[in-house]
């Protein structure tokens, strides 16, 4: 079975850039897959596609589920909700009850540990406090398949590990299939369970790693062999597509 | 407080004063009426009851007419402005006849509107209107074209349809737009109001027929408190919507938050 498939996708632009050629994947439900990426080679595009909110110009794409959650590289929160309202804003956007909205943010900002935090605005909340509000907004819609664009990029390095380790306690939790596009090799492999490597525009799957470590992972698992040599072999890979 | 307040109210009291300094030692006697004390303007203008309640009420009628006029220029200029951001033709053709409007002198078209609509009050609040909607229209769809494509993205991956995103999205970030141009186009609906008056010589009296009739009557310290009045006026407008607006969205806009940045 799987959540999510791509056959033979391809992207092309209105205006002739194509973006995306022969993109071969699936995700299995209980996968985290990463994609790591030179700049501009489509990665975005292809979460887009992913989530329906483009169209593949080329081949064809299969989702199993429309609870699709989808974080972007800045949070995108709404600055005059509170965090309890934008946490809301997806089950409103569903029509679901005032009372079903509640218990879901209420659990997914728990969840986050921003409980102390629900009637402050996003203006009032540091950077991961923010990115924080938004993964448990797109908990909400209990994802089974999460998408996340660079969600960590904006953020320092300790910020980003500790919100690393918290996105793999959700995935643990929650069991959704991820699909994230990430820069850092590192941390691509600390949190999936496969690594795929696109080539320069147009983005094609010039390489695909299983990440054999089981769960939980801890933090130390960044500086054992198996890890630095995993990484090491995907930094190269990159490297030879990125010519 | 005091750091807020003293400056502004120094300035006033230098500003008196130099008044006080021009008039009593650069004119004489018979000149006074050009800059008259003061304390004369107030107890002439506001003292002698006649004199108060016939400037109130060409107040209040000037005040009716900005206020009328800004009313219908709300929602006029957000209606349009709504219509523009939903269909880009609707933007496309009414757009340019939209600057138009603040190219053209709208106070020089004020015979004609008299011709057509007589002098009463609709021909007053019609200038008025005129006057305050392009602020309205440019602010509100500059505000409602604010969202970006990310916020946009977010509501379609949820089924948001186009109302939806016009109500949840797109109006309440432009809020702070809506009252910027509210706030220019309350002024400027003020200034249509009393100075739309000078044109509408037949009718009930509003403050700017007054000040014109002071004038020409020499009673100077009767047109000295309307000119004070009608200035008293408009900043009453202005503080009103940066009031309302840092209640409205202050506690998630900083630009309204910050008194000092708001122009
Ligand atoms: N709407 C569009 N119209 C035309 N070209 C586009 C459009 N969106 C993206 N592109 C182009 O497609 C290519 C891939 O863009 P995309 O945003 O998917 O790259 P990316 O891998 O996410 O880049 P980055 O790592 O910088 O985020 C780029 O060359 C971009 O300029
Ligand atoms: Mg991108």
């Amino acid at each position: 079975m799987t959540m999510l498939g791509f056959t033979g996708v391809g992207k092309r632009f209105a205006d002739g850039t194509t973006a995306l050629a022969d993109i071969d994947f699936d995700v299995a439900p209980g996968e985290f897959v990463s994609v790591v990426g030179p700049s501009g080679c489509g990665k975005t595009s292809l979460l887009r596609i992913a989530a329906g909110l483009s169209t593949a110009s080329e081949g064809t794409v299969r989702r199993e589920t429309d609870r699709v959650g989808y974080v972007f590289q800045d949070p995108t929160l709404l600055p005059w909700r509170t965090v309890q309202s934008n946490v809301e804003l997806l089950a409103e956007l569903r029509h679901l009850s005032k009372r079903e909205r509640r218990e879901r943010a209420d659990e997914a900002i728990e969840l986050v540990g921003l409980s102390d935090f629900a009637g402050h605005r996003p203006g009032q909340l540091s950077g991961g406090m923010r990115m924080r509000v938004s993964l448990a907004r797109s908990l909400t819609v209990d994802p089974e398949l999460f998408l996340f664009d660079e969600p960590f990029g904006a953020l320092d390095e300790i910020t980003r590990q500790r919100l690393g380790d918290e996105l793999l306690r959700l995935f643990r939790l929650r069991g959704f299939a991820g699909l994230m596009v990430t820069h850092s090799v590192t941390e691509a492999v600390y949190l999936s369970t496969r690594v795929l490597v696109l080539s320069d525009r147009p983005g094609r799957v010039i390489g695909d790693f299983a990440v054999p470590f089981g769960h939980p992972r801890s933090p130390e698992l960044r500086f054992e062999d198996d890890f630095t040599h995993l990484a090491g072999k995907i930094s190269a890979c990159l490297r030879g597509g990125a010519g | 407080m005091i750091r807020r307040f003293a400056p502004p109210v120094l300035v006033l009291l230098a500003a008196t004063g130099l008044w006080y300094a021009a008039s009593l030692l650069l004119l004489s006697e018979e000149e006074r009426f050009l800059m008259p004390l003061p304390h004369d303007v107030l107890a002439i203008g506001f003292g002698d009851p006649d004199n108060l309640a016939e400037l109130l009420t060409a107040l209040a009628l000037s005040a009716q007419v900005a206020m009328s006029g800004l009313v219908i220029a709300f929602v006029v200029g957000v209606g349009l402005a709504v219509a523009m951001s939903q269909a880009k033709w609707v933007e496309r053709s009414l757009y340019p006849y939209a600057v138009l409007l603040q190219t053209i002198p709208v106070l020089a078209l004020v015979p004609l509107f008299g011709f057509w609509f007589g002098f009463g009050f609709g021909s007053r609040v019609l200038v008025c209107v005129l006057i305050a909607l392009f602020p309205l229209i440019a602010n509100t769809l500059f505000g409602l074209r604010s969202v970006n494509s990310a916020q946009l993205d977010l509501f379609a991956l949820h089924g948001a349809g186009r109302w939806t995103r016009l109500w949840k999205l797109q109006f309440p970030a432009a809020l702070p737009a809506i009252f910027t141009g509210l706030r220019i186009s309350a002024g400027l609906s003020v200034i249509g109001a009393v100075v739309g008056d000078f044109f509408f010589k037949q009718g009930e009296p509003g403050i700017g027929i007054l000040i014109d009739l002071y004038r020409s009557r020499l009673q100077s310290e009767q047109m000295f408190a309307a000119v004070l009045l009608a200035s008293a006026l408009g900043i009453a407008v202005f503080w009103f919507f940066g009031f309302l607006a840092r209640r409205v969205v202050g506690s998630w806009h900083e630009s309204v938050r910050d008194p000092a940045a708001v122009s």
